[in-house]
């Protein structure tokens, strides 16, 4: 039992930051129909740029704020250099334009930087809090209700503000949206922004606990992907559960199965729910119509 | 693509693998020649994939993988001749495309790519974690084909490089001669009506389900007797064949030579194989320009590098 508990507190961390990283592409493939595979190298900027501005001298808090803004103005130059040019382009384009994009991010990484690991200190120290008979870090309580404090912020954003409905109705339908005068390609441009400020932000929660180096993102994009597409692809609500539920699963897997081949069952789950339901948990169950 | 063309691309294809080697200047481009032509028909298994039948795969190097360590294995725990493994892995290779190609192939565009981009991690995790038999990250020793000392015996001698690079030529030229009648056949013309539209193909009768099948298993077996051709080639193999990246880089080789065709192909694959050649010069600057490269074409040249040039070529003339 305690065993179960300590699997599912770690299960929770990773899976907070995949929940991120989904809900990253959720708001971006809402916006665009874009799913944007560099949405990993925003976690890994982040967390990259937090460290060298922190030990370039910055307090920590500074240092985040400054990595979140940075990367957020890359997510929208992204957007504006490499998305906007490509408009109406195939998927299979798209997704080579994404990728492209994410081997630039990580190769111009590497140069400003370099190619080790880093990590900078933990928020509230690292003793572990025990809870019936488990321990969990701190910088995990962090991470969870930095996660939680992210989703509620969108909700908040999405259902009470003019700009989040303006961006609810482009997802919802492009031409109608700019026929109210909703400027869709200032939506797509914040959906950019913003998706790479909730990276950047998941970057600079989890580097205490997992470090982080230039080419971190890949295994999170995969990560994020699956559990955006797990929870249904373009719906919040399923990024959070699909990420919560993805990390539990590679957790249980590693402490009960095989550590090497956790994520493998991560990845046989998702593929076992496609074919189940191929609109994921929480998707919308209309089908295409001819 | 008429009758003609199909001449005219292949005779395009085995003159410049014939005339090449004139302008080598040392051995090592035969190397890197045979990489190209090895690269090249894992794509045009794609273009088959992609361009006729209009399904994409992120999980091709899977395959590539399935072959590479059927001719690792199988010489070594089966005592099959490397060239019987090469088979035994496109047979392998096919067998399981075809039974996850039946789920996985409901699924259409983002589900797809991850679906195929699942298999492959699957596969390539495989390869990494069963030491025991796979060597883990650190790879295997691939057994030697024997053809060449075969054919020393008989009074040719040639060095590795000109060996793999007539070998590997002469499988692409045939890999391409088989895409190409595949393209005119009745089955490749219902692929290619899936590719235009599914709905508008299954209303004049095609088979849907059965022809993205079928185009799932055939790009299977080419890319899985390239990746053979790449372990024999090298005589050592490491799991990084059937990594994400490897998947990656074949999807964009097809599609920046332009998806449509298998010359075009054959065109991106050498493109991508010559530019790390090119930039060991510039190590750090690798991934950088990679990455641009993928960008700026899709971007500003949608159909591909060689069918783009081609209409601007054309576009003058007229």
């Amino acid at each position: 039992m305690d065993a179960l508990l300590q699997f599912l507190f770690s299960g929770l961390t990773v899976g907070a930051v995949y929940a991120l990283v989904a809900l990253g592409f959720t708001i971006i493939y809402n916006a665009s129909d874009v799913v944007n595979f560099a949405q990993g190298e925003f976690v890994m900027l982040g967390g990259m740029i937090t460290v060298f501005a922190f030990e370039a001298g910055l307090p920590l808090p500074l240092a985040a704020v400054v990595a979140i803004l940075i990367t957020s103005a890359i997510g929208v130059a992204l957007n504006k250099l490499a998305i906007e040019p490509a408009r109406g382009a195939p998927v299979v384009s798209l997704i080579i334009i994404t990728i492209g994009a994410s081997i630039v991010i990580r190769g111009a990484t590497q140069l400003v930087f370099d190619k080790q690991l880093h990590r900078f200190p933990s928020f509230s120290g690292d003793d572990p809090i025990h809870v019936l008979g488990a321990t969990i870090l701190p910088q995990s309580l962090w991470v969870i209700g930095g996660a939680l404090a992210v989703f509620v912020g969108l909700w908040i954003f999405f259902t009470l503000t003019l700009t989040g409905k303006a961006v609810l109705a482009t997802a919802n339908n492009r031409v109608a949206a700019q026929l109210v005068g909703i400027n869709t390609g200032w939506v797509m441009t914040l959906s950019f922004g913003l998706s790479a400020a909730i990276g950047a932000f998941a970057g600079v929660l989890v580097t205490p606990i997992t470090l982080v180096g230039y080419d971190v993102g890949v295994a999170l994009a995969l990560k994020g992907f699956a559990a955006a597409m797990l929870g249904g692809m373009g719906n919040p609500k399923g990024a959070l559960v699909g990420g919560l539920l993805l990390g539990c699963f590679e957790a249980l897997t590693a402490g009960y199965l095989s550590s090497q081949y956790k994520e493998a069952v991560a990845f046989i789950v998702i593929l076992g729910v496609l074919f189940v339901m191929p609109q994921g948990l929480f998707g919308s169950k209309s089908t295409e119509r001819v | 693509m008429t009758g003609r063309n199909k001449w005219i691309s292949l005779g395009v294809l085995a003159l410049l693998i014939a005339l090449l080697p004139l302008f080598f200047p040392s051995g090592y481009y035969y190397r890197v020649g045979a990489l190209i032509f090895v690269n090249a028909l894992s794509v045009v298994g794609l273009v088959i994939l992609i361009g006729y039948a209009g399904q994409i795969s992120l999980g091709h190097a899977g395959f590539a993988g399935i072959g590479a360590y059927a001719c690792a294995l199988a010489p070594e725990h089966l005592g099959l001749h490397p060239a019987l493994a090469l088979v035994l892995g496109a047979v392998v290779s096919g067998v399981m495309a075809a039974l996850i190609g039946k789920p996985i192939l409901r699924l259409k565009g983002y589900y797809l790519a991850v679906a195929t981009l699942g298999f492959g991690i699957l596969v390539s995790m495989v390869l990494t974690n069963e030491r025991g038999l796979t060597g883990g990250p650190d790879g295997m020793n691939v057994a030697d084909l024997g053809l060449r000392s075969l054919l020393r015996d008989m009074g040719w001698r040639l060095s590795g490089g000109e060996f793999w690079y007539m070998v590997c030529g002469v499988v692409l030229l045939v890999g391409a001669w088989l895409a190409l009648n595949l393209f005119d056949s009745p089955s490749g013309r219902a692929m290619r009506a899936l590719h235009g539209s599914e709905v508008a193909a299954a209303t004049v009768g095609v088979d849907v389900p059965r022809q993205k099948l079928r185009a799932f298993v055939i790009s299977a077996v080419y890319a899985s007797v390239a990746g053979s051709l790449l372990a024999l080639q090298n005589g050592y193999i490491t799991p990084d064949v059937a990594g994400f990246m490897h998947s990656v880089e074949m999807v964009t080789m097809a599609v920046l030579g332009g998806v449509g065709s298998v010359l075009g192909a054959t065109f991106g694959a050498a493109i991508l194989t010559l530019l790390p050649q090119v930039l060991t010069v510039f190590a750090e600057y690798e991934q950088l320009v990679l990455g641009l490269v993928m960008v700026l074409v899709m971007i500003f040249l949608p159909q591909g590098l060689l069918p783009s040039i081609a209409r601007r070529l054309k576009g003058r003339d007229e």
